[in-house]
């Protein structure tokens, strides 16, 4: 059996990946790719990694069998791994740790990162208060508003916030920005980019960084219940913590692998965030090749989701390339299943879920009913939902 | 010969400089485009930058990213831009078009598509920002078949064997982005950019453009003297922004009128 090996050497998953940068950039990125190649295998490089994650994390995360809620469907069995239970609450730390530890040793003081919801604008903002490393996040003024709790978490970490007011004011507008900051300030400043998109090696690295997830699974599966799931679950926007959780499983036959995208209020109404459901056409933006929401011009279009943290109108290059061989599977959740799926976990199971997170728990509760009592599915439970309960008021029109 | 390789050969016989103005396509309304290009001509252009517009121009500044977002308005894209260079040419079949945008409205029209089309409506040079070499042979390939220039940036930072792949793929000429950054990024420095483009012109015989960071005459005279293209874009464009409909034409007569006697200057 052949094992899969991707990107290729520059970054290309078959014709989705690549670096569609402005040349001012390729420099900088080619810079980053050779300290890459250098440290991803260095042992002194590997076990800080693994020390930061054991004792600055937490981890290993751990696989929580998630008896009550599985009863109540009546079928399969879920399994939670609990990535909510990292320090500062959801999978980004473990890229942010990584990433970090490689802009040290390029010698680079400043760090930059963009963020949607705020998890990745306060895991980078953590590392980098550990570190002593400047640190300046940019984020869309509509997310700024949704995710006040965030910000101001990353200012108490030290962190600056700049708010985006440009083009549609989210996620991907904050990446431009911080793109834009990068090729500016390229001699002193590493960006960390929060998810398996943008020119390579970032969809690589990021992957690698994340892996951990479904490394610390496949052992932990064996533990729990002495094999490894039929179906692995996890949402995608960009895809990190989808990627870490599928990466260690490409390999591993009879695993489904389902991403779960954004439907927002359905995909039939055109306000979603779900590329690879809604079969969007390929193109390129962020430096890569990937699927796009984007109009007959060729424009970028606006994306709704009830979570931040998902609205991208874009996603992962090595999410379209599993799409395309057919070695994982994508659906999408609207926004209300999203959230009946919030509160079933809160009631049942005592953990209150990232709403981001609570669109792979929806899909997961769907296929769970449609297997035996015997099956197995895993769910990347990636966030905790502290940041949400704002936004989780307001639709329920209570004012905290 | 090509219009810009022609164009060039003139004017170095001429002993000047070319002075390449960029507006974006549609800004500040589409109705406006044709006759600010005609205006260009007629206060020295002598070849013409025109930006299609896209929703997230990631290697421009505020500056031009604003104008896009005002074309873009007005739903001005690849296709409508296309339509305004046609229109151009039914009276100006001399002065060469260089479209700059960024690879996915390219695609979504197809890049072979983009090709034919670009070579219909009399398109003579092509920008693409986020085409690096590396990722683009097929699509240079397409462009140079029908006889339209792919131009390609080179940065501070492109080291000598990356200058050898781009120019080996260029023609028409090279654009040396002055500044590290984005467009409209201040601080010029001369001293650098004269190295850089000697340096330049060992591995090639191409023209060397000079843009990013040229703001006002000095600047501009300054460039001519080392460069044989002078690009200036973010100035243009906050020249444009600054107008209402009675004053557009004339405030950019009057900045190109100072920026050909800087660049003649030289």
């Amino acid at each position: 059996m052949q094992l899969y090996d991707m990107p290729d050497a520059r970054g290309h998953f078959g014709q989705f990946g690549g670096t569609f940068v402005a040349e001012t950039l390729v420099e900088a990125l080619e810079a980053l790719r050779v300290m890459y190649e250098k440290y991803r295998h260095d042992p002194e490089f590997l076990a800080e990694f693994a020390y930061d994650l054991k004792h600055f994390v937490g981890r290993p995360s751990p696989i929580y069998h998630a008896k009550r809620l599985s009863d109540k469907l009546g079928g399969a069995q879920i399994y939670l791994k609990r990535e909510d239970l990292n320090h500062t609450g959801a999978h980004k730390i473990n890229n942010t740790i990584g990433q970090a530890l490689l802009a040290k040793r390029m010698g680079k003081p400043r760090v930059i990162a963009e963020t949607g919801a705020g998890q990745h604008g306060v895991a980078t903002a953590t590392i980098a208060a550990r570190l002593g490393l400047e640190c300046v996040v940019y984020m869309g003024s509509e997310d700024v508003k949704r995710q006040a709790p965030n910000v101001f978490r990353m200012k108490l970490l030290g962190a600056t916030v700049v708010p985006v007011e440009s083009g549609s004011k989210t996620l991907k507008d904050a990446l431009n920005e911080a793109m834009r900051d990068w090729v500016t300030n390229v001699n002193n400043t590493f960006y960390i980019i929060g998810t398996v998109a943008g020119p390579h090696p970032y969809p690589m690295m990021v992957r690698d960084f994340q892996a951990v997830i479904g490394i610390e699974a496949k052992e932990q599966m064996m533990e729990m219940a002495g094999r490894q799931p039929d179906a692995i679950v996890a949402c995608v926007g960009g895809g990190s913590n989808a990627m870490g959780i599928f990466y260690p499983y490409i390999d591993v036959p009879n695993v489904r692998l389902i991403g779960v995208e954004a439907a927002g209020h359905g995909i039939e109404t055109g306000l979603h965030a779900a590329p690879l459901t809604a079969n969007s056409p390929v193109g390129v933006l962020h430096g890569n090749r990937t699927y796009l929401m984007q109009d007959a011009d060729g424009q970028i279009i606006e994306t709704h989701s009830v979570s931040a943290g998902l609205d991208y109108p874009g996603v992962g290059p090595e999410h379209a390339w599993l799409k395309d061989i057919k070695r994982a599977e994508y659906v999408a959740i609207t926004d209300d299943e999203a959230m009946a799926a919030f509160h079933n976990l809160c009631r049942t199971e005592g953990i209150i879920p990232a709403l981001e997170s609570s669109h792979a728990l929806a899909y997961a509760e769907k296929l769970a009913k449609t297997m035996n009592k015997d099956q197995i599915i895993l769910v990347n439970l990636s966030g905790r939902g502290d940041k949400d309960i704002n936004t989780v008021a307001k639709l329920a029109n209570i004012t905290l | 010969m090509s219009r810009i390789q022609s164009t060039f050969a003139t004017l170095k016989q001429q002993g000047k400089t070319a002075l390449i103005p960029y507006i974006t396509a549609g800004d500040p309304h589409p109705k406006h485009t044709v006759n600010l290009m005609h205006t260009l001509v007629k206060h020295g252009a002598d070849m013409i930058e025109l930006g299609v517009p896209f929703s997230d121009p990631m290697a421009d500044g505020p500056v031009i990213q604003r104008a896009s977002e005002r074309a873009l308005v007005h739903k001005v894209g690849l296709t409508a831009v296309l339509e305004m260079v046609k229109e151009f040419r039914q009276t100006n079949q001399t002065t060469p078009i260089i479209l700059m945008g960024y690879a996915n409205p390219v695609e979504a029209m197809g890049t072979i598509v983009f090709a034919d089309r670009a070579k219909d409506a009399d398109v003579d040079g092509v920008i693409t920002v986020d085409y690096p070499p590396e990722e683009c042979g097929d699509y240079v390939k397409e462009l140079r078949a029908r006889g339209i220039d792919p131009v390609f940036l080179l940065s501070p930072t492109t080291d000598p064997k990356r200058v050898e792949l781009i120019v080996n793929q260029a023609s028409g000429f090279v654009y040396y982005v002055s500044l590290k950054g984005v467009t409209g990024a201040a601080n010029l420095d001369i001293t650098e950019v004269s190295g850089r483009v000697a340096s330049i012109r060992k591995q090639t015989d191409l023209p060397v453009g000079v843009g990013f960071g040229i703001r006002d005459a000095a600047t501009a005279k300054a460039t001519a003297a080392i460069a044989d293209a002078v690009v200036v874009g973010s100035r243009m464009v906050q020249a444009i922004e600054a107008s209402d409909e009675s004053d557009l034409q004339s405030n950019v007569a009057t900045l190109m009128d100072e920026l050909r006697a800087a660049v003649d200057a030289a």
